[in-house]
């Protein structure tokens, strides 16, 4: 196919998938209003912003973590971040109890969730990537491993802490979108977009990456220092967002592979917008028809968890995971 | 040009390369033979800085690989793997304009585009320019590869066995080009070679490795002897004389 049909495919697919994120926003906000506007926009509004930092952020991180590994079917989650946000949350509710952990101020939660998922994941990086090993299967099994690790002293806690504090436990373990804190809200959408626009003038460095670690070092990419900073940047962007909502393990698998799907290039001045949009139009337009549609209250989370796990297995099956 | 002084490198314990000392002025064309497992492609990698020695250093005119930035090697200094896979789903031209991006991160200008041309032109690429490279054959691949290194436009080449795949034709086309660039443009290339007669007939200098030494270097006339080709390779070979180049029959 010659590159001008393309290019043209490619914007007008991306024009596409904006006129979609726009639109469901616009669904999201609007449809189905009762009551007085002066309290369903900005209330609709907050939850808005919160699903839309999610999802840039899970796109980004993933894709970026599957050009770093080289690899299209891990996510940033392979590293257990999920349980490690489940242990701190249990940790938290078993050490306080229910009543104070609810009363405490969810800035300080909100810090030490994203202090621990950050800290956790450097000591991994930095092991994984140092002269010892530099072996994807070894890392995925250490943080499959660690994950277990963690769900097991979880599900132990659990099992001794009284019922009335599992509800409230159990309550704040699902991916909300509902309850976010407007200043954690704000903070968090101020970093995701510093750290969207780092990744964005690292387009060029993130293509020469995706050729391989030898063919990047050979046009002289600083190949270690780089991916060692861009997968701070992943981390950062994985603890904000389940720090913000809980953990989505599956979302950015199904938005990075969409986007290669969709998107004939391997330009990531593509891939990234591209990944950022379907993940707007899946969490929003997901929200929006849950909610507003079929007037559900289950969490979102779980249908794009379905969703993902689905698409996981199909390229497990069909054998991408090159 | 490039010093290579008292290389070593190791795996496990095991020495790959031992006391390496090789210097190549600048100019040149220096092909590397010798048998499976004899270091060729380890040596061509520290030379290459993607790997570094466990000891001694390389230098590229004067400046230690080590220390020197990785941007700054990389406009000076191109290298050829022996095995090039890529997981990004490319076409050949998008491939060939990252030979480019020492020059010009990511924001190719006119040079850049017509050193991506001339190099599409130079392999015979031009009608393939468009296809994905998975859509390629070995030999079609192996050539979009060389047509990289060469876009990247440096002094120093290291080609890993580039003849890998070619048929006769691109085989020669290749040898002679970068004989070629070696001489008219001063470039100094390296090249790995199985094939040692095509070695004898174009390059100025043969290296002889086995077992991770050097074991002689010199014009090829020098080492083109049966005995200690038979040697080497631990196998029958003759040398004869043949419309007028020495030939190796084995
Ligand atoms: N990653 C590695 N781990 C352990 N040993 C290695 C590794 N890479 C290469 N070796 C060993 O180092 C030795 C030299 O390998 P090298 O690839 O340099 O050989 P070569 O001369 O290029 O051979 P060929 O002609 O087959 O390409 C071999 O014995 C090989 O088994
Ligand atoms: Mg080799």
């Amino acid at each position: 196919m010659a590159p001008e049909i393309r290019k043209r495919q490619i914007a007008r697919r991306l024009a596409l998938l904006t006129l979609l994120a726009v639109l469901a926003a616009a669904a999201f906000l609007l449809l189905n209003a009762r009551g007085s506007w002066d309290f369903l926009l900005p209330f609709r509004g907050r939850k808005l912003a919160a699903l839309a930092v999610v999802a840039v952020a899970i796109a980004l991180s993933t894709v970026v973590f599957q050009t770093v590994t080289q690899n299209r079917i891990l996510t940033p989650a392979i590293m257990g971040f999920d349980a490690l946000y489940v242990l701190i949350q249990t940790g938290l509710v078993f050490g306080l109890g229910a009543g104070r952990v609810s009363a405490l101020d969810a800035r300080l939660v909100f810090g030490l969730e994203l202090g621990a998922m950050v800290l956790f994941a450097l000591l991994l990086f930095r092991w994984m990537f140092g002269p010892a090993a530099r072996n994807l299967h070894l890392l995925m099994l250490v943080g499959i491993v660690l994950g277990t690790l963690f769900r097991s002293i979880s599900g132990f806690l659990q099992r001794i802490i009284d019922p009335d504090s599992f509800t409230v436990l159990q309550d704040r373990l699902f991916a909300s979108f509902n309850a976010v804190d407007p200043g954690l809200l704000t903070l968090s959408a101020l970093i995701v977009a510093g750290l969207a626009l780092v990744l964005w003038r690292l387009v060029p460095e993130l293509d020469v990456l995706a050729l391989g670690r030898e063919a990047a070092i050979g046009l002289g990419v600083p190949q270690e220092r780089l991916v060692l900073g861009l997968l701070v940047i992943v981390t950062m962007l994985v603890a904000l967002s389940t720090a913000l909502v809980g953990p989505v393990t599956f979302l950015g698998l199904l938005v990075a592979n969409l986007a290669y799907l969709l998107m004939p290039t391997a330009r990531h001045a593509v891939l990234l917008p591209a990944a950022a949009l379907i993940a707007l139009i899946t969490l929003i337009g997901g929200q929006t028809l849950l909610e507003r549609v079929l007037h559900y209250d289950t969490a979102l989370a779980v249908v794009v968890e379905f969703a993902g796990g689905l698409v996981f297995i199909l390229l497990v099956i069909r054998g991408v995971a090159r | 040009m490039i010093e290579v002084e008292g290389v070593e490198r190791r795996y496990d314990g095991l020495a790959v390369l031992s006391e390496v000392t090789l210097s190549l002025p600048r100019g040149g064309l220096t092909a590397i033979i010798g048998p499976n497992g004899a270091g060729k492609s380890t040596l061509l990698s520290v030379m290459g800085r993607l790997q570094k020695p466990d000891a001694g250093r390389v230098t590229l005119e004067g400046m230690d690989l080590a220390q020197a930035s990785g941007r700054l090697v990389a406009r000076k200094l191109a290298l050829l793997r022996q095995d090039n896979h890529t997981a990004a789903r490319l076409t050949v031209r998008d491939l060939v304009a990252f030979g480019r991006y020492p020059h010009s991160r990511g924001n190719p200008g006119p040079e850049d585009h017509a050193q991506v041309a001339r190099a599409l032109a130079i392999l015979g690429l031009e009608p393939l320019a468009d296809r994905f490279l998975d859509q390629l054959s070995g030999g079609q691949r192996q050539r979009a590869h060389i047509a990289m290194v060469l876009a990247q436009d440096t002094e120093c080449i290291l080609l890993d066995e580039p003849l890998n795949n070619l048929d006769i034709s691109h085989a020669v086309r290749i040898i002679t080009l970068v004989r070629e660039a070696a001489q008219a443009l001063g470039k100094t290339v390296v090249v790995v070679l199985h094939d040692i007669n095509m070695a004898a007939a174009h390059c100025d200098r043969i290296v002889v490795m086995k077992g991770g030494r050097i074991l002689r270097h010199g014009p090829p006339a020098e080492l083109m002897q049966a005995e200690f080709l038979s040697a080497v390779y631990e196998t029958p070979i003759s040398v004869h004389e043949l419309a007028g180049r020495l030939v190796a029959v084995y």
